[in-house]
C-alpha cells in the first residue's frame, strides 16, 4: 500500500493576522506559518497504518518557500519519503492551483491512498483533498476517522452532525480528508529532525502549473462582531467573586 | 433564463433546516438575477419532500445508489444534474455532505468554489460571496464568475425559508458508483450523561493543557450542579468521551449557563453553543473569537479561575 500524505502550512492563529486594512490584502510575509493541524492528524493516521500493516508513506508539500522543516519533521516521525513540488508557487498560491499541481503529480506517480487534513483555516477557495480527487475523478470522503486497510479495500468512518457516523468501504485509489487520527499526533524531537536534515533528502519534483479557475478575492477584512463580552477585570479571586454575583443575580446558583 | 441550483439534504423524509436556509437565500438572489430556483434532493423520499418547498423546479435523484448517503454516488449524480442544468450558481451547505461535494464537483467541472460562505449579494450583474476564513478571524469577499460557481454555505447564515411552494418535480436516475459502499450507520454513542439536557455546562478546551487538570473542571461542575463538556481537541486527545463534545461534529447545546474555559471559539464550536442563554468565557487571549459570542469574559488563567469558583460555590 502506497500512501501519500498532503501537508501545508497556514498562518499561526496565536499571532495577529497581518492584514493591510486599506487594501484588504493579506501580508503573507509578515505572518508566521505553522503546519496545518489537520494535516498532522492525516500523517499520524498514515503512520499508524504503516505500523500496523507496513504501508509506504510519502509526505508531499507544494513548495511555497517554507516547507522543508515540515517535511523533515514528517520524516523524523516515520514517513519514508518526502516530496516537494517546485514551480511558480508562494504563500499566496491558491488552493486550486496547489490541488492542480498535486493532481498532476498523482497522474505520474501512482498511489493507493491519499490522506490530507479535512480542511485548513485558509481554505477559502476549497479544500485540497476533495479538489485533488475531483480533478482526478477519484472517489473521496471528508470528515474521516478510523482508517483501516481490509484486503484491497479501505474502510473508514465518516462523521455527520450530532455524533452520527457511518462506516464506509471504498476501492483504491481513494482520497480521504482526515478529521482526527485515532491517536494524538506523535512528536519528533528537534534533535531527530536535525538528524533527518543531515541523513535524508527531500525529492524535488517540478510541477507544471496549468491555468486554473481562480476565485477573485476583492478584500479580506475583520468581521464587525455583533457584540463583545463585557470583560471582567482583576485577579482570579476578584473575577470569581464577580462571576458568582452574576450567577446569583440570574438565580443560576443558590445564595 | 439562468438557474440557481440548491443541493438539499433530506433527513427522515424532511428537508433539513440548513437546506431551508439555502432556499430562502436562493429565492432572494433569483428575484434580483431573474433566475430560476432549482432544488435537487436524493433518495426515494426526496420527490415528496421537494414537492412543497419554495423552488421553481425540483429534481429528485432516486435509485439504490443514493438511498443512503454515499459521497461517491451523490457526487456522480450531482455532476450529472449540473451537466444538464449548467447552473449560474450552485449552493451546498457546508455540512459533511458539503465538504464532500462542494470542492469535488467544482474541481471536476472546472469552475470556482467559494467555501465557508456566510453572505451572498448581487451587485450589478455580479454575485459577491462573503466567506469566513482563519477560524472566523477574517472575512473574505469574492466576486463569483458569471459562468457558474459553487458556494458552500455555513449553517445558520440565512433565515430558513418557511414558504410553501409547488415546484414541478422531475425524477432522474442516480448514477451508480460501485467504488464506495456503506457498511453500517453508527448511531451517536450514548455517554454516561446527555450534555444537551444539562442546564449548566462547564466546557473545557485545549486551554486545559493536561488531562490531570480535568479534575478542576469536575470539581467545579460538581460544585455548581453542572456537567463537564468540551471542544473537539479534548476528545481527539482521548481526555473526554465523544458524547461530551459540543459543536458541528458533536452536540448542539442550549444550556442556561455555558462556561467556556480555554476554548478559542472556532466556527465549528460556536455552531454548537452560541445560543446558550448565558455564556461566560475565560481565555487568556482577549481577542479570541469566543469573546464575540460570550456575554461576560475574563483573561485570567482557567487553572486559577476554576478552583477560585469552586471554593466560593462550596462556601469555603
Ligand atoms: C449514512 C447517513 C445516515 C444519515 N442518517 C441521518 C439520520 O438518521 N438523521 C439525521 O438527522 N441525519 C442523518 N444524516 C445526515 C447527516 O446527519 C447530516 O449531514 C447532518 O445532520 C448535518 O450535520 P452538520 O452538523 O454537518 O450540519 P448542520 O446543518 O451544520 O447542523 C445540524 C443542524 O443545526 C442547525 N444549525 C447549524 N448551525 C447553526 C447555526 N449557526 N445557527 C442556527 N442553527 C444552526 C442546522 O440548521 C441543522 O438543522 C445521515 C447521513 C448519512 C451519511
Ligand atoms: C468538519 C469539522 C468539524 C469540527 N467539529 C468540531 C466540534 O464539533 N467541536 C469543536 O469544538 N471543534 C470542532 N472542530 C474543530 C475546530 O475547528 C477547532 O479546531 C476547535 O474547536 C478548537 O478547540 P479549542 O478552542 O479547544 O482549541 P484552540 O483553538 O487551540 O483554543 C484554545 C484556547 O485556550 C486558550 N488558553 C490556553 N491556555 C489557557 C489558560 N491557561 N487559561 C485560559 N485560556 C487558555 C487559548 O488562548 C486558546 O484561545 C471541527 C473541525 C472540522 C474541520
Amino acid at each position: 500500500m502506497r500512501i501519500l500524505v498532503l501537508s501545508k502550512s497556514v498562518p499561526d492563529l496565536v499571532e495577529e493576522l497581518a492584514l493591510d486594512e486599506d487594501s484588504g490584502e493579506l501580508l503573507h510575509d509578515d505572518m508566521t506559518y505553522v503546519p496545518s493541524e489537520w494535516d498532522d492528524h492525516a500523517l499520524e493516521e498514515a503512520l499508524l497504518l504503516k505500523d500496523e500493516v507496513g504501508a509506504e508513506v510519502t509526505v508531499l508539500a507544494v513548495d511555497t518557500g517554507d516547507v522543508d522543516n515540515m517535511l523533515f519533521t514528517a520524516l523524523a516521525k516515520g514517513a519514508d519519503h518526502a516530496v516537494k513540488l517546485t514551480g511558480d508557487f508562494d504563500l499566496a498560491t491558491s488552493n486550486r492551483k496547489r490541488a492542480q499541481a498535486i493532481a498532476n503529480y498523482l497522474r505520474d506517480n501512482p498511489f493507493d491512498l491519499v490522506l490530507s487534513g479535512v480542511q485548513a483555516i485558509d481554505d477559502i477557495d476549497g479544500q485540497i483533498p476533495a479538489m485533488v480527487a475531483g480533478l482526478l475523478e477519484w472517489p473521496h470522503a471528508s470528515v474521516v476517522t478510523e482508517v483501516s486497510i481490509q484486503g484491497d479495500q479501505i474502510h473508514f468512518r465518516q462523521e455527520y452532525g450530532g455524533g452520527l457516523q457511518a462506516e464506509l468501504a471504498a476501492q483504491t485509489p481513494l482520497v480521504l480528508g482526515i478529521q482526527a487520527a485515532r491517536k494524538p499526533p506523535r512528536y519528533a524531537s528537534v534533535a531527530k529532525v536535525r538528524q533527518m536534515m543531515k541523513s535524508s533528502t527531500v525529492d524535488e519534483v517540478d510541477a507544471s502549473a496549468d491555468a486554473v479557475p481562480e476565485l477573485e478575492i476583492r478584500r479580506f477584512f475583520k468581521p464587525v462582531a455583533a457584540g463583545h463580552a463585557e470583560m471582567i477585570e482583576g485577579e482570579p479571586d476578584e473575577v470569581a467573586d464577580r462571576i458568582i454575583t452574576i450567577l446569583k443575580e440570574r438565580k443560576l446558583v443558590r445564595g | 433564463m439562468g438557474s440557481i441550483l440548491v443541493v438539499t439534504e433530506i433527513l427522515g423524509g424532511n428537508i433539513s433546516d440548513t437546506s431551508r436556509e439555502l432556499l430562502s437565500k436562493a429565492r432572494e438572489l433569483s428575484q434580483t438575477l431573474g433566475a430560476e430556483v432549482v432544488a435537487v434532493g436524493f433518495g426515494s423520499e426526496s420527490a415528496q419532500a421537494l414537492a412543497r418547498i419554495d423552488a421553481d423546479r425540483a429534481i429528485a435523484v432516486t435509485g439504490q445508489a443514493v438511498e443512503q448517503y454515499l459521497p461517491l454516488a451523490y457526487e456522480r449524480s450531482l455532476l450529472q444534474v449540473m451537466e444538464q442544468e449548467s447552473p449560474q450558481l450552485t449552493m451546498i451547505a457546508n455540512t459533511t455532505m458539503g465538504l464532500d461535494l462542494g470542492a469535488g464537483v467544482a474541481a471536476t467541472r472546472g469552475i470556482s468554489l467559494a467555501a465557508y460562505c456566510n453572505g451572498l449579494a448581487v451587485e450589478g450583474d455580479e454575485i459577491i460571496a462573503q466567506s469566513q476564513v482563519f477560524a472566523g478571524k477574517l472575512l473574505a469577499e469574492a466576486v463569483l464568475p458569471s459562468e457558474g460557481a459553487v458556494v458552500t454555505i455555513l449553517p445558520g447564515s440565512f433565515p430558513a425559508s418557511e414558504v410553501e411552494g409547488h415546484p414541478t418535480v422531475t425524477t432522474v436516475d442516480a448514477v451508480s458508483a460501485p467504488g464506495m459502499s456503506l457498511i453500517q450507520v453508527l448511531e451517536p454513542e450514548k455517554g454516561d450523561v446527555d450534555i444537551t439536557r444539562a442546564d449548566i455546562l462547564v466546557s473545557v478546551g485545549r486551554g486545559i493543557q493536561d488531562p490531570e487538570n480535568l479534575t478542576l473542571a469536575d470539581e467545579l461542575a460538581d460544585a455548581i450542579g453542572g456537567v463537564v463538556s468540551c471542544s473537539r481537541p479534548v476528545v481527539d486527545a482521548g481526555w473526554l468521551p465523544k458524547a461530551r463534545q459540543v459543536g458541528k461534529s458533536g452536540q448542539t447545546v442550549k444550556p442556561k449557563l455555558y462556561l467556556a474555559l480555554g476554548i478559542s471559539g472556532a466556527p465549528e464550536h460556536l455552531q454548537g453553543m452560541k445560543d446558550a442563554d448565558l455564556i461566560i468565557a475565560a481565555n487568556t487571549d482577549e481577542s479570541a473569537s469566543i469573546m464575540d459570542v460570550a456575554h461576560y469574559g475574563t483573561t485570567v488563567d482557567i487553572l486559577d479561575l476554576m478552583p477560585a469558583l469552586t471554593e466560593r460555590l462550596r462556601g469555603e
